[in-house]
């Protein structure tokens, strides 16, 4: 879409003359005022916007804490207490980023099952999706390794459990564990090298995003109908109609987030993280951060051994296995239609695979014994079964609801519909697209 | 929106199964998980969005803590200075900081010495190290106080942590301490083996019982103000303090999300309005 | 949006504006905290005071402690350094102003002005170059007093810049003698 001509025409000699030399606001402009969207997103696609405020929020906070941090297994610890205590606004900014990362998570989750729901990844969108995912990857290493850093006893239990998926791997895997350690067990250097990658990968993070934005405006925006726009009636332009709306959902979302950093800043972590790290003494529940608890209840769900491959190994192969899935979804996804809007099994199988992975969360967070693990393994089949049998099975055999010709035909049917109840102009609803 | 209730209803019965299926047949004396006793939700003038110290209380818990807990558990994050805070003068700092011996130095002579200890000072902890502290405890070192509020909690479950968020349920901690506190001199279900130099207690989050003893008893700590000198008074007294040390800016960080909250509401609104205005011509 | 314009251009302005300020105080709002976490904090505010034991200190001896993180100088000074110090005229100082703590922002620079009344042998000052901030040496350079090597700047026997690029005296720092042989900084 952003191939099509630019339409940007400076109107002062200065702007002129900086469009000669470097058309840096002509990019702007083309991106993020002219760039056209489809009229009919609804507001799962603020989330985008939210994110990116979400990085930028990460990056400052993380900044100005790394200016009081002190990253030497003795001093961790305590520097991460007098930021808390001493430090003007430290607690706020201590507080802004802990829990940041958390709605960093919230949003991204929200922006995955989006994509999943209204099938953003089809073609032509298969590298923004897959861009998208390692942007996924790369905060997922951000955030463990940040978590490392205050050096409480779940910093130092999660490191150990984490690092230790790399000694299921056969013949190597020792070695690549005291390579990323650094030694035999977690310690100084561990910390050391987790701080200085925890420092580096949001800027890595930010490098992908401008790919995956670069994608995005060269493929355009999917939307709820997963009908390509075919005329200029079916688009509006970004600004003012989606900025103003980002902004709208950005709000309620930081809403939400400063409900949880002032009243409730310990509600997302373990109280555990409170002591300081102590490598004699195991806590009596090793849980991560709670966005991973689905992966971390896959881990544990897999207690049997398959053929040559140990449960050890075959724990780890199925964690990495369920977000490897994502990066398959392109080609997993079989059928012709794309919004799942038009697809009543989908949307059925679509909102079971959400039930499953709350499912598996909560069962992260519990204790692996008794029928927990049972409800564990059945959940994991699940997860692969929906990515393995139901994505390409599903869009052979289902039959699709009618699609509309074109976005702005489902935009004006809608307002026909709706005007009954609402008022013409009315924003839009977006429960009543789920 | 009908789908998401119709997933949602179903895990919930699934989750509600399991929970049900997770409560195997209880025995008594040989519990699997703890605390046996949930800890007493107790009400705390910190609790919720307005939620403030009580200076009396915690002065009261500062004391309970100076005379009983501080022979054993030090305070190591918390400096003199900052009990202004419990609405102390300078002076009433300055004053309760040279009461407590520092060791410094070197000196120029390059020994180590002895002063009255300054506001910048913070409390000195009673072992010299974490041996020393470990070996004079029966080989359990008493844990730090300066941050137990925050760093004991018992899990709440579904689906009571959902609640917790729109209740601000945050007081975990504290809840803990007084029960736990609170909750010795109960008698051991029959046939519960009590390992030898530990006390039951049923509020104690990782076993039947712990190494420290019952810390307070009635009568032992003198309070100037008229409270009542019991043990449950002591125990709600010193949690509130410990709450304190472990979150010394807790009423700035509620006044401060007050009026967040209050100005994303106003801009919210704000924007709302601009954003219907802005797509009042667009159907969409 | 050309039709709203017609009809009702006050309100539209107006609630636009007033988003855009409320989006500029929110913003303006949010940075506070970025630029407070760099201010010394409490901890370090806490550390001020410093006492000094100069009962060892001999006239023509000195002692340094550390102060807010700078050398204090703490100097028994010789009946020559002091004479030479008082024997200066005012309008041979580069800064007439005492730049000491202790006194009015305007007291000039006169020997007694830059010590304690009954106890002018005694110097204490913070031993910082005032150019930019080195240590100076002691008991160099032509007056008998501090010499920086970085930059060449000049003091005499009571700490005043004399020769060379420092622009002011070397700072006095608040301070008593609380007893004899005591003295409190800060």
């Amino acid at each position: 879409m952003s191939e099509g001509h630019s339409t940007y025409t400076p109107k002062t000699g200065l702007g002129r003359w900086f469009d000669a030399r470097m058309p840096l606001p002509r990019l702007v402009y083309d991106s993020f005022v002219a760039y056209p969207v489809p009229r009919n997103l609804n507001y799962m696609w603020t989330f985008g916007g939210i994110l990116s405020i979400m990085l930028v929020s990460q990056i400052l906070t993380g900044i100005v804490l790394a200016m009081h941090y002190t990253s030497d297994t003795t001093l961790a610890f305590d520097s991460v207490e007098k930021i808390m205590r001493d430090v003007n606004s430290g607690w706020l900014l201590r507080y802004l980023h802990s829990n940041g990362a958390s709605f960093f998570f919230v949003a991204v989750y929200i922006h995955i099952f989006r994509g999943l729901f209204y099938g953003s990844y089809k073609t032509p969108r298969e590298l923004l999706w897959i861009l998208g995912c390692i942007i996924y990857l790369l905060m997922m290493a951000t955030g463990f390794m940040g978590y490392v850093l205050p050096w409480g006893q779940m910093s130092f239990w999660g490191a150990t459990v984490i690092t230790g998926f790399f000694s299921a791997i056969p013949l190597v895997g020792n070695w690549i564990q005291e390579l990323l350690l650094g030694g035999f067990a977690v310690d100084n250097p561990t910390l050391n090298r987790f701080f200085a990658l925890h420092y580096l990968l949001p800027f890595m993070i930010a490098g992908v995003v401008v790919l995956h934005i670069w994608a995005l405006h060269v493929v355009g925006q999917s939307n709820p109908t997963g009908i390509e726009v075919k005329s200029k009636t079916d688009t509006v332009a970004f600004t003012p109609y989606a900025t103003i709306k980002d902004a709208f959902g950005m709000i309620v979302f930081l809403f939400v987030f400063a409900y949880f950093v002032f009243y409730l800043p310990n509600f997302l972590g373990h109280p555990d993280n409170y002591t300081v790290a102590n490598p004699l003494k195991t806590p009596a529940h090793i849980v991560p951060e709670w966005y991973f608890l689905p992966f971390y209840a896959i881990l544990r769900a897999i207690t049997f051994n398959i053929g040559p491959i140990n449960s050890k190994l075959g724990g780890v192969l199925c964690m990495f296995g369920a977000i490897a899935m994502l990066f398959l979804v392109p080609w997993l996804d079989t059928s012709k239609v794309r919004s799942a809007v038009y697809r009543p099994w989908y949307k059925l199988f679509f909102w079971l695979f959400v039930a499953d992975a709350i499912l598996l969360g909560w069962l992260g967070s519990q204790p692996a014994e008794g029928s927990y693990v049972f409800m564990a393994q059945m959940a994991t089949l699940f997860y692969f079964a929906f990515f393995l049998v139901v994505m390409p099975v599903l869009g052979l055999i289902e039959t699709p609801r009618r699609l509309p010709n074109s976005i702005t035909e489902a935009v004006l049917e809608k307002k026909n519909k709706g005007a009954g109840g609402h008022p013409a102009g009315a924003v839009s609803a977006p429960e009543t697209k789920g | 929106m009908k789908k998401i209730l119709t997933s949602l209803a179903l895990l919930g019965l699934v989750v509600a199964g399991t929970a049900a299926i997770a409560e195997e047949e209880h025995n008594a004396a040989a519990p699997t998980h703890f605390p046996i006793n949930e800890p007493k939700e107790m009400s705390w003038s910190f609790a919720g969005p307005f939620g403030t110290y009580d200076k009396a209380q915690l002065q009261r818990g500062l004391k309970v803590y100076k005379e009983v807990c501080s022979a054993c558990h030090s305070m190591n994050l918390v400096a003199f200075r900052t009990l202004e805070g419990l609405g102390y003068s300078e002076a009433q700092v300055k004053t309760l900081a040279a009461e407590y011996t520092i060791h410094d130095g070197p000196n120029d002579a390059g020994d180590m010495f002895d002063r009255p200890g300054k506001p910048s000072d913070h409390f000195p902890a009673p072992f010299p190290n974490e041996q020393a502290a470990a070996s004079a405890n029966g080989g359990a070192a008493p844990p730090d106080m300066s941050l137990l509020a925050k760093a004991r909690g018992v899990e709440r479950g579904f689906p009571r942590f959902v609640f917790d968020i729109f209740t601000q349920y945050a007081q975990g901690g504290p809840d803990y301490i007084h029960s736990l506190l609170t909750g010795y001199d109960q008698t051991p279900p029959a046939g519960m083996v009590i390992p030898e130099g530990t006390h039951y207690n049923p509020y104690f989050l990782s076993g039947v019982s712990l190494k420290m003893p019952k810390p307070l008893s009635d009568g032992q700590v003198t309070y100037d103000d008229g409270s009542p000198q019991t043990v449950d008074q002591y125990s709600r007294d010193v949690s509130a303090f410990l709450m304190w040390a472990a979150e010394p800016h807790l009423e700035d960080r509620k006044k401060t999300g007050f009026r967040v909250l209050v100005f994303l509401l106003l801009f919210g609104a704000l924007v709302y309005l601009t954003k219907r205005k802005v797509w009042a011509e667009v159907a969409h | 949006m050309s039709a709203t314009d017609i009809h009702d251009p006050n309100r539209r302005d107006f609630l636009y504006i007033a988003t855009g300020m409320a989006g500029v105080v929110g913003a303006g709002a949010l940075a506070w905290p970025f630029i407070d976490q760099m201010q010394p904090d409490a901890s370090t505010l806490a550390l001020a005071s410093v006492e000094v034991d100069v009962s060892s200190l001999q006239p023509g001896s000195s002692l340094v402690v550390k102060w807010r993180g700078k050398p204090v100088v703490v100097r028994n000074r010789t009946d020559k350094e002091m004479k030479d110090g008082a024997a200066v005229s005012l309008n041979d100082l580069k800064d007439p102003i005492a730049r000491n703590a202790n006194l009015p922002a305007d007291a000039p620079a006169t020997d007694a002005n830059r010590t304690t009344p009954g106890k002018e042998a005694w110097m204490v000052m913070v031993q910082v170059c005032t150019h930019l901030g080195c240590i100076p040496l002691g008991q160099e350079g032509d007056f008998g007093g501090w010499f920086c090597p970085c930059h060449g700047s000049v003091y005499d026997t009571a700490g005043r810049i004399r020769k060379g690029p420092a622009p002011e005296n070397m700072a006095i720092p608040v301070f008593k003698f609380i007893s004899d042989t005591k003295i409190l900084i800060g």
